[in-house]
């Protein structure tokens, strides 16, 4: 299992840096548009490529049948979703750090001096991600035309993450001359307890076969 | 059928009202009557998501396929209602701006509204199994609906934090009661509409327990 999500995360990563690349080639080459998109770039590249994270995630069990077995034991379902929670959280993670460095060299972005909120934006983004990515994935993995289901599901939704994230990233990047980023970074906060919440809830509901 | 014809007749009446007695308004000139249909469509996308959240909470609980059903009828007509809420916005947009479409929060929320009604559609087309289809809707939609505040909360900041918010024109009180007819009466054709829908899906839901029945039986 440990292999084969090592050679899922070379895959799904390389395809988001292919997809800061062509970012790249078409908002460009002027540097000041460059530097401007970086943001939403890296994000939107989050996006695209985490799509295809949360699918394999649900994945394995799918091809070796294991999904039912693991049902009948014994205990609450939500044991399930935070397994998998965990596990697409790690992987993100890594894949979000790959971006934001390839991000930074390609779109020439300046690394300001509160970066540890950077982070923490970053972060909080990515625990939006990955709770609305894994719940609507534990779906759209076990429907038809998986692949366009998930992204149709849950990018509508994850509009507040995107909003919030960039604003704030872009406001910490440059001087935050009116403080919004607390402000947007509260709201990802709020967004990411009330769906990790409301997720839980409704998980048992869905992952009955 | 009688709710159908006094629907029908409602919206002909209070359009015919709000067109004939509100003056032009001082800069839109006549191109504001749009709003007599745009605006009530609007609410009645509001509530319909309002029925979908309801309607999705309550299946899960008691897992009563006939809530799963009005849940996707109020969707179907809440997407349609949406999609004319966009459309006349953009048609009054294009002389009243210069442009078919603007980032202006309202109009952007509404949209992505628009695209969570899609995807909960979506999901009920690509998925055969009834039981399956209703629990995975039921929680779509609720979780959907839970997010609807929130998203529009975030794309007027996301307008609103780098330049000052355009003024809400107050409306002159000679076009509120226009405005409040051309409600009632489309919310009357809403649920017309999603009672329609609704039976026409109790309808297909009943035949295919009966073939289900069919193929138990060995039949």
């Amino acid at each position: 299992m440990e292999l084969r999500a090592k050679v899922g995360f070379n895959s799904v990563a390389s395809l988001g840096v292919t997809i800061l690349v062509l970012l790249g080639l078409a908002l460009g080459p002027d540097t000041d548009a460059l530097r401007n998109a970086a943001v939403g770039a890296v994000w939107l590249a989050a996006l695209f490529s985490g799509v295809l994270a949360f699918n394999r995630s649900f994945q394995v069990e799918l091809e070796s049948g294991a999904l039912e077995p693991l049902l009948q034991y014994p205990g609450p379902r939500w044991t399930l979703l935070a397994g998998k929670l965990l596990g697409n959280l790690i992987f993100l993670t890594l894949m979000v750090g790959i971006l934001v460095i390839v991000g930074v060299v390609l779109f020439g972005v300046r690394i300001p001096a509160d970066w540890p909120s950077l982070l923490g934006v970053l972060a909080l983004g990515i625990v939006g991600l990955v709770v609305m990515g894994t719940f609507y994935a534990s779906m759209a993995s076990r429907s038809r035309a998986r692949e366009v289901l998930l992204p149709l599901l849950l990018f509508p939704m994850l509009v507040p993450v995107l909003l919030a994230a960039t604003a704030a990233s872009k406001a910490l990047l440059g001087a935050d001359l009116m403080h919004e980023a607390g402000a947007w970074i509260q709201l990802l906060a709020a967004y990411d307890l009330v769906f990790l919440i409301a997720t839980f809830l409704a998980f048992e509901h869905v992952i009955e076969a | 059928m009688w709710l159908g014809v006094a629907g029908f007749g409602a919206v002909i009446a209070a359009q015919a009202y709000a067109i004939l007695t509100s003056p032009a308004e001082r800069d839109m000139g006549h191109l504001q009557k749009i709003m007599y249909v745009h605006v009530p469509a609007a609410w009645m996308t509001f509530l319909a998501f309002f029925v979908v959240l309801v309607f999705s909470v309550r299946y899960l609980w008691r897992r009563n396929e006939n809530d799963d059903l009005l849940a996707a009828a109020a969707a179907e007509v809440g997407a349609t209602f949406n999609g004319l809420t966009l459309l006349l916005g953009m048609i009054w947009g294009r002389p009243a701006w210069g442009v078919w479409w603007v980032w202006d929060a309202r109009l952007t929320s509404t949209l992505v509204l628009f695209l969570i009604f899609v995807g909960y559609l979506a999901l009920r087309a690509l998925v055969d199994d009834a039981d399956q289809r209703a629990r995975w809707s039921a929680a779509v939609g609720a979780i959907g609906a839970i997010n609807v505040p929130i998203v529009y909360m975030s794309v007027t900041w996301w307008r609103t934090l780098h330049q000052p918010p355009s003024s809400a024109a107050t409306l002159d009180p000679a076009y509120t009661l226009g405005l409040r007819l051309n409600a009632i009466a489309l919310l009357v054709l809403m649920i017309y509409f999603i009672k329609k829908r609704y039976d026409i899906a109790r309808l297909e839901r009943s035949v295919e327990h009966m073939a289900e029945a069919a193929a138990m039986r060995g039949t």
